[in-house]
């Protein structure tokens, strides 16, 4: 995945600085809480939800099993189309695909509809290096883009930022800004259409990503809000696609179920106001699609984390989550933050730095993702599942070892909770070390004099 | 019917009221509750921390202690999740090699339908809903999130609660949203977890109760912890001590 994260600190060491950040809290629990709340309603008033999340379920579960078959038969429509396949085996491979491709043109500037596989492939970076220069033309990607800034949200990029910090980024930023720019949601709106419809005509190639792949036909899906995605794949002479391998869906009458699921799940429109399809090279268009191993296969393998490839990036989850809610998307550390990105990004990417590790712990497992997924994913176990993969601290390990070694024989806890009882008196107000932690902001509990099982011992349940 | 009652080594250790209030309770309703002794713990703190090994040690421990009963009644939504949900899980992970978790499977689908959250085996089992409890205070309740998404308890304890003479139900505003706790997770992101608290605190504060419940000590160690640590003249009480207090009585 993209390089821009490396180095650093924890999710704890981020999310320590960010809940203090009270902009941020702010501009996250407004934002949070009215997508949820939209999605809320849009969801209940449908009485088949429950059978929608399922079939999209079974649909991307019969299609990892056997993504192979699909995968060809993707590649062989496209081909038939007059379009061309590409494989990448990781975010290099690719990067260096679609730089040869743009660079085979002579053009040096691309426009970008908003993608997350690209974004995890760190192209935009990638491109600059080549000498090719990509313009974001998603609103949140421009706001980023502009802000230099990295995007903190799936769905909505810049969903840290409020209006006033966008009108501040809008006049430093864009040269076409108009002077008397306020931060009016239609005035922030115009300044950013009038600056993109010069780009849109002027840009010869575009770079995409897909919602999702039809393997039956060899067609493309996106979906979007504002129209800049149709500017980007109608109007240039190239179109490159970069999809991530697990977007395939088997048939054209699959949509059915996605095209009812990510709206409502994600914006919490009933639909999308754009849904831009389109099967190989359209009108003289020269396309390519690039499609994306980087890990994914790895992904596939494991019986427990393959679950994670289901994902229709809705941010369902995200905007679910009283974790993300609190820490922001850049706590993360990646591309993909939020309970969807603390199973993804250590699957994806691995777990040797400490950022990585510290991913499966970053939820309380309150069970909230796994609840408002459209597709079903049991977040809470596969990151109980990564937890088990994780490298632990020493101390730890030599806590829950003891810990272990008590709960074995219910002699030893009585023993323990006879000892815990009569030291109770010398318990410090303030523990040291991690558990520090617990009584940095609580009180801890009184240690009773007795467990129960002492009590019931000496009354025989209370009978004496 | 053999019932036992699986305490969960938190309330063993740390809360033997609710222990206690517990078997108060189901005496007042005429069942002749046991109390194996050579019960611990349900493994939840190793399963959740990344120790599935210990956790199939301690799974099968519970399997084995339980066996013999109808029914298992425990005080802790997230420890009947635990076996509810996760058992199946740990029975058939990977993570441990397959001769540790040989066997379990079948004992884990043995036990599984015969334990029950306090409020499921009182309204479920028992068909009780009025218990003959007298707790004249003003109440609110938080659900806690393995009661609630895992259990789907739903308004099994405020019905029970409802039925309580004497007591004031006072809606939680954001009740379905997590208190932070989380087992480890409260020391691992003590930041994120002290941010949910601070949150839960400020609605509970809203309904003027006096009294915070819920069905889970664990969560309300640390909601009550971070109470008292503000002074904020709320304690909280496991729905069992509630639901145990009659006129007249210890409370």
């Amino acid at each position: 995945m993209s390089q821009t994260f490396v180095g650093m600190p924890s999710f704890p060491k981020n999310a320590a600085i960010a809940v203090q950040d009270s902009q941020l809290r702010f501009n996250l629990r407004k934002a949070t809480r009215t997508i949820r709340g939209k999605r809320a309603s849009v969801v209940e008033e449908l009485p088949d939800w429950a059978e929608l999340r399922q079939a999209g379920k079974a649909i991307k579960d019969h299609t990892l099993r056997n993504l192979e078959r699909y995968l060809v038969q993707m590649e062989a429509a496209v081909s038939a189309a007059g379009g061309t396949v590409h494989w990448a085996k990781d975010a290099e491979e690719a990067n260096r695909i679609v730089a040869g491709l743009v660079k085979a043109t002579g053009e040096t500037e691309v426009v970008k509809v908003k993608s997350m596989a690209t974004q995890e492939i760190g192209l935009n970076e990638a491109l600059a290096v080549e000498g090719v220069t990509a313009y974001e033309t998603d609103l949140a990607e421009l706001i980023v883009q502009l802000g230099d800034d990295w995007p903190s949200h799936i769905l909505v990029p810049a969903i840290h930022r409020n209006r006033a910090e966008i009108r501040e980024i809008f006049l430093a930023k864009m040269a076409d800004v108009p002077a008397d720019l306020t931060d009016e949601p239609k005035a922030l709106a115009d300044a950013a259409r009038l600056h993109l419809r010069e780009r849109f005509l002027r840009a010869k190639v575009a770079i995409s990503g897909a919602n999702f792949m039809i393997a039956e036909t060899g067609t493309l899906v996106v979906l979007e809000s504002e129209g800049n995605g149709r500017m980007c794949l109608t109007l240039p002479e190239t179109l490159i696609s970069v999809v991530g391998i697990e977007k395939l869906l088997p048939a054209w009458r699959d949509l059915e179920v996605f095209l009812q699921l990510l709206p409502r799940s994600s914006t919490g429109e009933r639909m999308n106001p754009y849904t831009s399809m389109w099967t190989g090279a359209v009108e003289g268009q020269d396309f390519h699609l690039v499609l994306l191993d980087n890990g994914r296969t790895d992904v596939l393998a494991d019986e427990v984390g393959r679950q994670a490839l289901r994902c229709i990036r809705c941010s369902a989850c995200l905007n679910v989550c009283p974790v993300y809610e609190r820490a922001g998307g850049h706590a993360y550390g990646s591309v993909y933050p939020g309970p969807i990105g603390a199973i993804l990004t250590p699957q994806l990417r691995g777990m040797d730095t400490a950022l990585d590790r510290s991913l499966p712990f970053a939820s309380s497992l309150c069970g909230a993702c796994y609840d408002v997924c459209p597709v079903a994913i049991d977040i809470p176990s596969v990151l109980v599942d990564l937890r088990a993969k994780a490298r632990h601290p020493r101390t730890e390990r030599i806590g829950m070892a003891a810990a272990g070694w008590v709960f074995n024989r219910s002699v030893r806890l009585a023993r323990a909770q006879r000892f815990g009882g009569r030291m109770r008196k010398l318990i410090p107000k303030r523990l040291p070390g991690p558990m520090s932690g617990w009584t940095d902001t609580r009180d801890l509990p009184d240690i009773p004099q007795e467990s129960f099982r002492a009590w019931w011992d000496r009354t025989e349940g209370g009978a004496r | 019917m053999r019932v036992a009652l699986f305490i969960t080594c938190v309330n063993d250790t740390l809360f033997p009221d609710t222990g206690r209030a517990v078997v108060t309770l189901l005496r007042r309703l005429g069942v002749d509750v046991e109390f194996p002794q050579a019960q611990t713990c349900c493994g939840q703190m190793h399963v959740n921390t990344g120790y599935p090994a210990e956790g199939v040690r301690l799974a099968r421990h519970f399997t084995e202690v339980f066996a013999e009963y109808d029914a298992v009644v425990t005080p802790s939504g997230s420890c009947t999740a635990m076996i509810r949900e996760q058992y199946p899980k740990l029975a058939a992970t990977a993570r441990v090699p397959a001769k540790q978790t040989a066997g379990l499977g079948t004992a884990v689908e043995e036990i599984v339908p015969k334990v029950y959250d306090l409020s499921e085996f009182l309204l479920d089992v028992l068909g009780v809903t009025d218990v003959g409890a007298y707790f004249p205070h003003r109440v609110t309740y938080h659900p806690t999130c393995h009661s609630l998404r895992g259990l789907h308890l739903g308004d099994r304890p405020t019905r029970l609660l409802s039925a309580v003479r004497g007591l004031e139900l006072v809606a939680l505003p954001g009740a379905e949203e997590c208190c932070g706790f989380g087992g480890t997770f409260a020391v691992k992101n003590r930041d994120i977890s002290a941010a949910m608290c601070a949150d839960k605190v400020g609605n509970i504060m809203t309904t003027g109760a006096e009294v915070l419940c819920a069905a889970d000590n664990s969560c309300l160690m640390h909601i009550g912890g971070t109470l008292s640590r503000q002074k904020s003249g709320v304690r909280v009480m496991h729905l069992a001590e509630i639901l145990a207090a009659t006129e007249g009585g210890a409370r």
